[in-house]
């Protein structure tokens, strides 16, 4: 074989060395994050870190269940708001802003998907917090689940936005022709022919921008207050429930992590498993909610 | 030929700069089927879009001249109630990624009708018009796409009679179909025209002379502006055309 | 029979123009509603740069860029030591994930259609991994964060350090780098890759020469992002870098990105117009940075119409 063959030969197992190491990182990933958390689940027990509420490590008590709740609850806020807004704004952009619009918009979402979590943290923290307290009812610092939903919405805009973007634009043209050729109005055309076509694309953003919301931390942390027990309504009315403080799961690892050892740290790592598995759930509710679903051929 | 359903005088239309049709004047008598047959590019289909306003959708069009429905002008119509009166059956079957019934039952809903006995009715009758009744009233629930070719252009025409046209606009309807389907469309055609003004354009002369009752003959030249040259009864055009260009054609010298 | 079915489609016609006079007023408030949408999203952008870039603007000056931060809960002095560890850690970590992303994106696109004798075990290995780079572009950042801490950071004891860090960041950054050489390569023509290895190149020479050159923008593209991810993530290296304001010497020191400075002043200090004026340097460099993105994606628009 000449050289030039061995090069090529040589190079090949590089490449293929380069190849398998995502493989190998996620199952490095998936090993070392279980091996830390086995410490916890065997001396604290999977049931008393999953399902109490109570979170002091220095009274032996890693219940976890308070910072499930704010976990949840902060998504299922970020999602109420900001799946309306980024649906809108992909309808729009995709089929009715006209082109010099369009130059400013997508641009500006764009530009949205790139600002540091901590900057829109910072920002949570010195306008929308205050703005949040200035609704009087008692117990209301500002701090809390509102304020991080407003803040997790506009960061999970963007991603949902243009997903949700390309899945309309890969609707085929002739659905829209064909609709309008019967006498539908643009619109109707867009909600009963272009919109079905296009969901399980849409769907497909949304639950990336779910991913997204449960993964983030800092800007949590600078927003929600952080206190460990279970959030609750302030006042009578049941909607209080978000002026509470929460923690989400991510919070908790990130605010103890610097400080904590032995069977504290082995449960912070717990934390990691449950929301790595929390992630895992919603990802495969999606495809299972997506699945059987006639598949509208790509444009591209 | 009294009564002319649609009509043209003086039309022409532009893309940009570019002008597709020069000055086309015609009058397409009612309930009769009208071919529209010539060399490609020479703007048959730019025209047919020209009845139902779909030409507005291309950025950067624009007309000269008029065109008239019922003696009405089109461009003072608003086009989506154009739209539910002039239907269209497009070159590549385009049913809707739905069922059968609500392909057909899409025009009706979006035009307001939601009694669901009324909707059942007129997809039966639409679905029997088109030939397919018989075909799928047992599955009125599977998907559009499940259906051949055929069958979907059918299902095409159906939805596009649900909306009680008066008059359907077909571009090429049996282009993309074998030929044991395209007999099936052709036989359709012909018991639609007694109800329905049908104007359809076709690459191929003898579909055109087997379906329709008037034949229209475009013509380019290098300009690629497309041109009238002549409209007759179809009989007369084929046997004993006035023009050079249409006799060219005809007999196969070009095109 | 004929007069009829005319007097029904008039009746027809006439609800159809009715319901079409709903339709069109139901429209109109569709679609300023979608407008609104529209245009509150760029508000939301303009309010939250504008506010960071004006308040932060404040805070900058030359002092702030260049003395170190005096550390504590005063929150006094700049941020010169987390801009040059910002820039340190970007630069390791895109030397570790460049080779190993092009690398392997190089191979799942290039060599996945081999025939070879081992080409049913190839041909699963690739389905695997590019469902494990599907699942890494998944993973949120602390969960990197903690896999870096536990392997890096403990078990192999680089302790907190710019090399635990980086090597952390480079698994974060992966999926990106992959994906998008992927694209830069799927979209360069076969008949180069043909045209040179009918004139009886290698594989190998063909991709350095021809291939990679054609997809470089794509690549370029995809490096520039994850600078950009580097610059804006910051859980994943709160729990690896450690928190100290000082300059980082060597790969084995810790130190602050601007992000996580930012975080530190506002959480641990009352300082938040230094915090502000980090916040508004990290959005000049994002905004940069999104240029630079649009300016590489131009140009590489523009060289596939050439005709080389």
């Amino acid at each position: 074989m000449s050289a030039r063959m061995i090069a090529d030969k040589t190079v090949k197992y590089i490449l293929f060395a380069s190849a398998i190491i995502s493989i190998i990182i996620v199952l490095a990933i998936g090993f070392f994050i279980f091996r830390e958390s086995i410490e916890a689940w065997s001396n604290i027990g999977v049931s008393e870190i999953l399902m109490k509420t109570v979170w002091r490590p220095g009274q032996d008590q890693y219940g976890i269940l308070a910072m499930i709740v704010g976990s949840v609850s902060v998504t299922f806020g970020a999602i109420l708001l900001g799946v309306p807004l980024a649906l809108g704004c992909a309808i729009f952009l995709a089929e009715i802003a006209p082109a010099g619009v369009q130059a400013v918009v997508r641009p500006a979402v764009q530009l949205l998907a790139g600002i540091p979590s901590v900057v829109y943290g910072l920002f949570g923290m010195v306008i929308l917090v205050p703005l949040v307290r200035k609704l009087g009812v008692p117990g209301n610092s500002g701090y809390g689940l509102m304020a991080a939903s407003i803040v997790l919405a506009v960061m999970i805009l963007p991603t949902i936005a243009s997903v949700a973007e390309d899945a309309i634009r890969a609707v085929p043209e002739n659905y829209r022709h064909g609709s309008l050729a019967l006498g539908a109005t643009k619109w109707q055309t867009i909600t009963k022919v272009v919109l079905p076509a296009g969901k399980s694309g849409i769907l497909a953003g949304v639950i990336l921008g779910v991913g997204r919301a449960l993964g983030e931390t800092m800007a949590m942390i600078m927003v929600i207050g952080n206190s460990v027990i279970m959030p609750q309504p302030l006042s009578g009315n049941p909607l209080s429930f978000f002026l509470s403080q929460a923690r989400t799961l991510t919070g908790n690892i990130a605010v103890e992590i610097n400080y904590a050892t032995g069977v504290h740290e082995s449960a912070l790592f717990a934390t990691g498993v449950v929301l790595f598995g929390l992630i895992m759930i919603v990802n495969a509710s999606a495809r299972w909610m997506i699945r059987g679903q006639k598949f509208v051929e790509k444009a591209n | 030929m009294n009564d002319s359903k649609l009509e043209t005088i003086d039309y022409s239309l532009y893309y940009g700069k570019y002008r597709a049709l020069k000055d086309i004047t015609i009058k397409i008598p009612e309930n009769k089927v009208t071919a529209l047959i010539g060399p490609s590019g020479c703007g048959k289909s730019t025209f047919l879009r020209s009845f139902n306003r779909m030409n507005d959708l291309i950025p950067g069009v624009h007309t000269e001249g008029s065109v008239l429905i019922d003696g009405e002008d089109i461009f003072k119509i608003d086009p989506v109630a154009l739209r539910q009166n002039v239907g269209m059956v497009f070159q590549k079957p385009n049913p809707f990624p739905k069922s059968i019934f609500e392909n057909v039952a899409y025009g009706p809903r979006v035009t307001g009708l939601k009694d669901h006995h009324k909707l059942e009715e007129i997809v039966e009758r639409s679905l029997r018009s088109a030939a397919l009744w018989n075909e799928v009233k047992d599955n009125l629930g599977k998907p559009g796409l499940d259906l051949s070719g055929g069958q979907q252009q059918r299902l095409c025409i159906a939805r596009a009679l649900a909306v009680e046209p008066t008059v359907i606009l077909m571009d090429e309807p049996a282009a993309s179909l074998d030929p044991i389907a395209t007999l099936k469309i052709e036989d359709l055609i012909h018991e639609l025209s007694a109800n329905y003004t049908i104007v359809i354009v076709t690459h191929n002369m003898q579909q055109a002379g087997r379906v329709s009752d008037y034949t229209a003959f475009f013509y380019t030249d290098e300009t690629r502006t497309g041109q009238l040259v002549e409209f007759s009864e179809t009989k007369t055009l084929f046997t004993n055309p006035r023009d050079r260009r249409t006799e060219d054609y005809i007999t196969g010298r070009f095109g | 029979m004929i007069e009829d079915r005319t007097s029904e489609i008039a009746l027809i016609h006439r609800a159809q123009a009715q319901s079409l006079k709903k339709e069109q007023i139901r429209q109109k408030l569709w679609v300023s509603l979608m407008w609104f949408f529209g245009l509150i999203t760029v508000a939301i952008l303009i309010m939250v740069v504008g506010y960071v870039l004006v308040q932060g603007g404040k805070a900058i000056s030359w002092d702030f860029l260049s003395t170190a931060p005096k550390g504590g809960i005063s929150g006094e002095g700049g941020i010169s030591t987390t801009v040059a560890t910002t820039f340190y850690l970007v630069g390791l970590t895109l030397l570790v994930a460049t080779p190993l992303g092009v690398g392997a994106a190089v191979f799942l696109i290039e060599y996945a259609g081999e025939q070879s004798l081992s080409s049913k075990f190839l041909r699963s290995v690739i389905s695997v991994a590019n469902f494990a780079v599907e699942t890494l572009a998944g993973i949120p950042s602390i969960i990197f964060g903690l896999f870096g801490y536990a392997l890096f950071v403990s078990t192999l004891k680089f302790g907190f350090s710019l090399l635990s860090a980086a090597l952390a960041g480079a698994c974060l950054v992966l999926p990106t780098i992959i994906r998008t050489t992927e694209e830069a390569l799927r979209a360069v023509p076969d008949d180069y890759r043909r045209g040179s290895l009918a004139l009886g190149a290698t594989k190998w020479q063909t991709l350095y020469r021809i291939v990679l050159p054609a997809g470089l923008p794509g690549i370029i593209t995809g490096i520039i992002l994850s600078v950009g991810r580097v610059i804006s993530e910051t859980a994943i290296f709160y729990v690896t870098l450690g928190g100290s304001y000082r300059l980082p010497t060597s790969i084995m020191d810790g130190g602050r990105t601007l992000a996580l400075h930012l975080y530190y002043l506002a959480m641990d200090t009352r300082a938040f117009d230094k915090a502000m004026g980090t916040g508004a340097v990290l959005v000049v460099m994002i905004i940069l940075i999104n240029l630079l993105i649009d300016l590489v994606s131009r140009k590489l628009t523009a060289g596939v119409r050439k005709v080389r």
